[in-house]
C-alpha cells in the first residue's frame, strides 16, 4: 500500500453551540487518511465519530464550527472553506457519503435513475443517453439486476438492501476519491449486511476508493478494515492497523471496547459493560477523558492529557500506561481469547 | 390508473348521492310556509290541494325518486318564493359565474402569493421572511375575517378612489373583494407549506442530497419544495369551496350579485327548493374539489398505490 495520505487532519477542534452552551465535540484529532485503504472509526455513540467525517464534506449542522485546525486534501485546506460554492468542488465529486438508513436517504417523489443521473449531472456534466448510459453501468456494479427497469422505478418498490445499493451507486457515480460510511449496515438485516460489506468492498478494489467506516459494530470491523481508529470524547485515543488494535490494543479504553464483544461472553455470566457514562463535552476536559471510568487511571491521568505513544510505527495509543514510567498493567484476561486467534464475527 | 380513478369517481358519485338525499329529507322538515305567498288567508283545503299539486304530500320515497328522475334530466325544479316558477336552473346561471369567477381568481391569487411566501419562510427561517409570514399568519387568523374586511372595503375604496360596491363591469372594484377574500387562503398556504418545507428539510434525502453535491437552492426546490407539496396539493381543490362559500359575507358587502347573497335571500325568504338546490351545489363544488385533491397527489406521489388496498401513505 503507498504510504501517501490523501486527506490530512491536523488538530482539528469542532466546536457546536446548543442551547447557549458551546460543546466541544472533537478536540485536537490528527489523522491521516492514506491511499487505497479502508479506515474504521469505531466509538460509542457520541464520540465524535460522525462528526469527524461530516467536516470533511462541510455536512456539519449550521450551529457546528471549526475552531481551529487543519484538513488538507489535494493541497487545499478544507478547513477553511466557508461558502456553499467551495464545498460544491468536494461533495460528491471527490468525497461521497453513504448514510445508514436506507429507507429514507433516496427521495421518494424521483426515480432512482433520475437521482442517479442527477449527480452525473453535477459533477461530470453528462446528459441525456451519456448520463443514463453510466447510470445503467453503476447500476450493474452494485448489482442491481434488471437496471434498465428499476432504473424507471421508485424508491418505495425496492426493498432495503435494495436501496442501500442504490444509495451506494449515487456515492460511486461519480467516482469519488474518498467514500465515507456512515453506519452502512446498521440499518439492515443480518443478512443483507454481510452482501452491502461485501459490495463495498468489491467496490473500492474496482474503482481504487479510499474508505472511511463509521460504525459501532466491531464485527463489521474485524471484517472489512485495514487500520481502526478508536474515538472516545471527541478524541481519537488509539489508532492502530486491524490486527494491532484487535489482539494488541494498549489503551485501556479500547480494552474495556473489546471486553464488551458480545462473542466474549461466558454463557450463563452477565456481558461486560463499562462502568460510568462518557465526560460531559460542555466541560473542558482536564487529563484523559476516560480516567474517571477506568480502573487503571493513574494519577496523571486526572491532571495532564496523555501523548501519542508509539507503539509501532502503525500504532499509537493515547495513554499513560505506555509511559516507561508507567505500572506495568496486563490488558483483561478475556481479550486473551482474541490473541488466541478466535475468529471475531 | 384509470382503475382508480373510476372507484374514486364512483365513490364521489355515491357520496353526493347520500348528501343529496339528506339535504332533500331535511328541507322538506323545514315548515311549509314558503311555498305559498300568504298562507294565512287560504282555507286548509286549497293548501292540501297546492301541497298534493307540487307532490310534497306524497310518500318520502317517492318524492325522493322523482327528485332524482329530475335531477338526472338536468332539472331542478322551480323557485317557490324568490322568483315564483322560474326554473331554479336559470337564476343560479345568473348568479353563480360572478362568485365563481371570484373564488377562482382569489384562490389563484392565494397562490401565486401564499406558496412563494410560505417558501420563503421555510428557507429563511427565524429570519426576516419568516418572522413577517409569521405575523401576517397570526394577523389573519387571529382578527375575526368581518373586521379586516370593513377595514379593507373603506380604506381600499378611497385608496383606489373607486366606489365601495361592486360593479360588474368596473375591474377596479374586484380587486378589494378578490383581495379580501385571498388574505385567508395566503395564510393558509403560507403556514402549511413552510410547516411541510421545515419538516422535509429535516429528512435524510435532504442530507444525501447536499453529501451528493447538489446546492441548497436545488434542494429547496427540486426536492423539498415537491415533497412538501404533496399533503399540500390534496386540500388546494376544497378550498375553492371555502372561498366561495366564505363569501357570503363579502359579497353581502359588496353586494355582489353572486350566489352568497343569494343563498340568504331564499333562506329568509323560506324558498325551499331554492335553499336546497344551492346546498347541493356547495356539496357538488366540495364533493368536486376532494376528488381533484385525492387525483392531484396520485399524480404527483407515485407512492400512493392506486390499486392497492392500503397506499403507502
Amino acid at each position: 500500500m503507498e504510504k501517501t495520505p490523501v486527506l490530512s487532519v491536523q488538530n482539528l477542534n469542532v466546536k457546536f453551540s446548543l442551547r447557549g452552551k458551546v460543546l466541544h465535540a472533537i478536540r485536537d484529532v490528527s489523522l491521516d487518511l492514506y491511499r487505497g485503504e479502508t479506515l474504521a472509526i469505531v466509538g460509542e455513540s457520541g464520540s465524535g465519530k460522525s462528526v469527524l467525517t461530516k467536516t470533511f464534506m462541510g455536512l456539519m449542522d449550521t450551529n457546528g464550527w471549526i475552531d481551529s485546525g487543519s484538513i488538507f486534501y489535494n493541497g487545499k485546506d478544507l478547513a477553511q472553506y466557508k461558502t456553499e460554492k467551495e464545498w460544491l468542488t468536494i461533495r460528491g465529486k471527490e468525497i461521497a457519503m453513504v448514510l445508514q438508513d436506507p429507507m429514507t436517504s433516496l427521495n421518494p417523489l424521483k426515480t432512482i435513475g433520475a437521482q442517479i443521473e442527477e449527480a452525473l449531472k453535477l459533477h461530470q456534466n453528462l446528459v441525456g443517453a451519456e448520463a443514463h448510459k453510466r447510470m445503467i453501468e453503476t447500476l450493474v456494479d452494485v448489482g442491481i439486476t434488471d437496471p434498465e427497469r428499476r432504473a424507471k422505478q421508485y424508491p418505495h418498490e425496492f426493498s432495503g438492501g435494495m436501496r442501500q445499493r442504490v444509495v451506494i451507486a449515487i456515492a460511486i457515480a461519480c467516482k469519488p476519491k474518498i467514500l465515507i460510511c456512515d453506519e452502512p449496515t446498521t440499518a439492515l438485516d443480518v443478512t443483507i449486511q454481510a452482501q452491502i460489506l461485501h459490495l463495498i468492498r468489491d467496490l473500492v478494489r474496482k474503482y481504487d476508493l479510499t474508505t472511511v467506516y463509521i460504525t459501532h459494530d466491531l464485527g463489521v470491523v474485524a471484517n472489512v478494515a485495514d487500520r481502526v481508529a478508536v474515538m472516545y470524547a471527541g478524541d481519537i485515543i488509539e489508532i492502530g492497523t486491524s490486527r494491532e488494535v484487535f489482539y494488541e490494543a494498549c489503551h485501556p479504553y479500547t480494552w474495556a471496547l473489546l471486553s464488551s464483544l458480545p462473542q466474549l461472553g461466558v454463557k450463563g455470566e452477565d456481558l461486560f459493560s463499562i462502568k460510568g457514562t462518557p465526560p460531559n463535552l460542555y466541560l473542558e476536559i482536564k487529563g484523559d477523558a476516560f480516567a474517571p471510568r477506568n480502573p487503571h487511571a493513574l494519577k496523571i491521568d486526572f491532571e495532564e492529557r496523555p501523548p501519542f505513544f508509539e507503539v509501532t510505527p502503525t500504532h499509537k495509543a493515547r495513554t499513560w500506561l505506555l509511559d516507561p514510567r508507567a505500572p506495568k498493567v496486563e490488558p483483561p484476561a478475556v481479550l486473551r481469547r482474541l490473541q488466541k486467534g478466535d475468529k471475531i464475527v | 390508473m384509470a382503475k382508480y380513478l373510476l372507484k374514486r369517481i364512483g365513490q364521489s358519485i355515491f357520496t353526493l348521492a347520500i348528501i343529496l338525499s339528506l339535504v332533500f329529507v331535511m328541507v322538506r322538515q323545514m315548515p311549509i310556509d314558503g311555498y305559498f305567498d300568504n298562507i294565512d288567508k287560504l282555507t286548509p283545503a286549497v293548501i292540501e290541494a297546492t301541497l298534493d299539486k307540487l307532490g310534497l304530500n306524497d310518500p318520502m320515497l317517492v318524492q325522493l325518486k322523482d327528485f332524482f328522475l329530475n335531477l338526472l334530466k338536468g332539472d331542478l325544479g322551480v323557485s317557490a318564493r324568490y322568483s315564483k316558477d322560474v326554473p331554479i336552473i336559470e337564476i343560479v346561471a345568473n348568479k353563480a359565474p360572478v362568485s365563481l369567477t371570484l373564488g377562482l381568481i382569489a384562490m389563484a391569487v392565494s397562490l401565486v402569493l401564499g406558496i412563494p411566501l410560505g417558501a420563503a419562510m421555510a428557507r429563511s427561517k427565524n429570519k426576516f421572511w419568516d418572522k413577517f409570514g409569521t405575523l401576517f399568519i397570526v394577523l389573519i387568523n387571529a382578527v375575526p375575517s368581518a373586521v379586516y374586511y370593513i377595514y379593507i372595503q373603506s380604506y381600499g375604496s378611497t385608496l383606489l378612489g373607486v366606489s365601495m360596491l361592486f360593479e360588474r363591469d368596473n375591474w377596479v372594484t374586484w380587486i378589494l373583494p378578490i383581495f379580501s377574500l385571498s388574505l385567508g387562503n395566503i395564510a393558509y398556504y403560507a403556514m402549511w407549506l413552510r410547516r411541510y418545507m421545515v419538516d422535509e428539510l429535516n429528512k435524510d434525502y435532504v442530507r444525501l442530497a447536499r453529501a451528493k453535491g447538489v446546492d441548497t437552492k436545488k434542494i429547496t426546490m427540486r426536492h423539498v419544495f415537491r415533497n412538501a407539496f404533496v399533503p399540500m396539493i390534496q386540500y388546494i381543490p376544497t378550498s375553492l369551496l371555502y372561498t366561495v362559500g366564505g363569501s357570503i359575507y363579502v359579497e353581502s358587502l359588496y353586494s355582489i350579485p353572486g350566489m352568497g347573497g343569494l343563498l340568504v335571500d331564499v333562506i329568509t325568504k323560506q324558498d325551499n327548493p331554492m335553499v336546497q338546490a344551492i346546498v347541493m351545489i356547495y356539496s357538488c363544488i366540495g364533493i368536486v374539489g376532494m376528488l381533484l385533491g385525492d387525483l392531484l397527489m396520485a399524480v404527483i406521489d407515485p407512492r400512493i398505490s392506486l390499486t392497492k388496498k392500503e397506499g403507502a401513505r
